[in-house]
């Protein structure tokens, strides 16, 4: 049974949340960091706590870096014991995970490059009227009480019309596919696979390979942690809405190219069911949207194209050892909407996520390298994700068709990943210890 | 990214045979995967050369794994499929009183790309325990991939020279042409 009191609320549960703020920190005296945590230990948010009824207005998260833990004072031997990729940090495995060219991390705002990034802390809020309280309030108790921690950047976020449902700037329907962690009572939705052992999210549980092990030392700082990968990936909404007028003259077919390279239609009807024509009623429904497979229904991907972006980020039964390469996203976009009948006004807007797992190299960084980036991925020849693969204007997007196949050739890039970091999100005894360190 | 784009041109030309002489570092340019420097595609497409020295008098052990394999193939001829094998051969011989395990290979994705997915398999099809009669191989291997990885990149020596006959044409390539083939010759069967 996962222990829901000593997890952060984060990875399990979706707090019922329409604005955010991530505020990036450097602790930048001996001592600073903790006591910052000390004080803000109280607000952070449990899963049992979140579980225990929807009501509250805000919820709180912190993450560290490897250096953020350094700055806290785990010790030489201790900081040993994390993984490698954790400890090199995003920044340095830019080309493992293949974020190269305007991807680079020479390019990153905010900060989030540097040695300097030690902490996050993450606000989900009801409204941006909590939001900007909690803002200040936090702006206030940094002044008063926290010299020596400052915030080298920070990103506001807010959901945007529509609200009835998860969408993001290019206005593709979101969430639609999730995993379920075994243990929690939930069943997943048809067609998503079995639950997914709590270990292979949570440090200190079985895996979908068996016992824990290897641990972070020591085990109080490690059981019940996390990791997670942030991107902040900017999306070029003018110039995504180009690309589309170029490739269609009407509306149909303009919509049918944005559904090739996602590989669900932006009502969020996978293609797979619907290879034709949209079905708005299909991409809402949770118990039909996400049953599909693509070894038995799409071999060829007549429906859904081999390197659209749902088919690489979950190739389902065509890939092995799906059981191990599970993750948990949480996140919401940034920036204001861009009207579609407006061209682009230069302000950047995207989306800010989070990948949640217990192995970055096996889980987030395998997706990235393999699965976004390998232009052999499929054995396609000269094709990365669309949308978060590194696209430069030399790779193209195969879309298979009787009788000839369609492929685009210099696939714009339609986003820029604008920063990234690497965060170990502890449990709350963890969270304890840390403040106890001297 | 330049060298990619020459590399899908290159990739094509399967109707010359091609050869291509390798750094001794097994590599031109260094290039970071996720469990360590990656060894570029060649004619030959991509492989690996294992060389570990046996624990004593486990030879015969060793040897027994050649029926065990045929066996696990012949049952379930699609087992190995996740490593997009071509080739693989298995060699003993000795040096001086010691005898050493060959393991090349010759497959078409990088071996830093599906390591885990390889670890996972061995294990599911019983491949694994041949390894575990190597001197220096880790013991706790099957919930420690890197141990694994790291184990095999330090006893792999990379190739100075390979050929292809046809150069750079995966396993999946030559099957389908093999169907398409016997297709074709049905078709003209049929319009007789």
């Amino acid at each position: 049974m996962l222990e829901l009191e000593d997890i952060q609320h984060f990875l399990i549960s979706r707090p019922a949340a329409l604005a955010a703020r991530y505020e990036f920190l450097a602790f930048r005296r001996k001592g600073a960091g903790r006591e910052w945590l000390k004080g803000i230990l109280d607000k952070v948010g449990t899963a049992k706590a979140l579980a225990a009824g929807n009501t509250g207005k805000r919820w709180v998260t912190v993450g560290f870096t490897w250096n953020g833990l350094r700055a806290l004072g785990v010790n030489h031997d201790s900081l040993a014991t994390f993984p490698q990729e954790f400890r090199q940090g995003m920044a340095a495995r830019a080309e493992i995970l293949g974020t190269t060219g305007a991807n680079h991390p020479e390019n990153w705002a905010g900060g989030l490059a540097s040695d300097e990034l030690h902490a996050i802390v993450i606000l989900f809020a009801r409204d941006v009227e909590e939001r900007e309280r909690c803002r200040q309030e936090h702006r206030e108790y940094l002044l008063q009480q926290c010299d020596g921690v400052k915030v080298l950047s920070s990103l506001d976020l807010e959901a945007t019309p529509p609200f009835t449902y998860a969408h993001e700037h290019f206005g593709y329907r979101d969430r639609l596919s999730q995993p379920v962690i075994e243990g929690m009572g939930e069943e997943p939705t048809p067609g998503s696979g079995p639950a997914i052992k709590a270990g292979e999210f949570f440090l200190g549980y079985p895996d979908e390979d068996g016992p824990p092990t290897r641990l972070p030392q020591p085990e109080v700082l490690a059981r019940n942690g996390s990791y997670v990968a942030y991107l902040r990936i900017e999306e070029h909404v003018g110039a995504f809405r180009d690309f589309l007028r170029q490739q269609g003259d009407t509306p149909e077919q303009q919509e049918w190219v944005a559904a090739k390279l996602m590989g669900r239609w932006r009502s969020g009807a996978p293609l797979v069911l619907s290879p034709d024509q949209d079905d708005p009623g299909l991409g809402g429904d949770m118990q039909r949207t996400n049953d599909f497979n693509y070894g038995k229904m799409d071999p060829y991907g007549y429906g859904c194209p081999l390197g659209a972006h749902i088919r690489r980020m979950n190739p389902r039964d065509t890939a092995a050892n799906m059981q191990r390469r599970k993750m948990i996203r949480r996140g919401g976009t940034y920036g204001p909407p861009l009207p579609e009948d407006k061209p682009d006004d230069g302000i950047e807007r995207g989306i800010a996520a989070f990948v949640g797992c217990a192995s970055l190299v096996r889980q987030f960084e395998f997706a990235m390298n393999v699965w976004a980036n390998d232009p052999n991925f499929h054995e396609l020849g000269n094709e990365r994700d669309p949308f978060v693969g590194t696209q430069d204007g030399s790779f193209d997007l195969t879309i298979p068709k009787r009788p000839i196949r369609k492929k685009i050739k210099g696939l714009p890039a339609f986003t820029t990943i604008r920063g990234g970091a690497y965060f170990f999100l502890p449990g709350i005894k963890a969270l304890r210890y840390l403040t106890s360190l001297s | 990214m330049a060298t990619q784009a020459s590399a899908s041109a290159k990739e094509t030309d399967w109707t010359k045979p091609a050869a291509m002489a390798i750094p001794k570092e097994g590599y031109f340019k260094l290039q970071n995967g996720r469990y360590g420097p990656l060894y570029p595609k060649s004619p030959a497409c991509y492989g690996f050369t294992i060389i570990a020295k046996i624990k004593p008098g486990r030879e015969e052990v060793i040897r027994g794994y050649g029926k065990t394999i045929e066996e696990t193939i012949a049952g379930l001829p699609e087992a190995l499929e996740v490593l997009k094998l071509h080739y693989l051969r298995w060699v003993l011989f000795d040096i001086g009183n010691d005898t050493y395990f060959m393991y090349q290979g010759i497959f078409d994705t990088d071996f830093d790309k599906y390591t885990e997915d390889a670890v996972s398999l061995f294990s599911k099809y019983g491949l694994n325990t041949v390894f575990e009669n190597l001197e220096g191989f880790p013991e706790d291997w099957k919930t420690n991939a890197p141990a694994f990885v790291q184990f095999v990149r330090e006893h792999q020596r990379p190739s100075f020279l390979e050929y292809g006959e046809y150069p750079y044409v995966s396993a999946d390539e030559i099957k389908k042409a093999l169907k398409l083939k016997a297709a074709f010759s049905n078709m003209l069967d049929l319009m007789q």
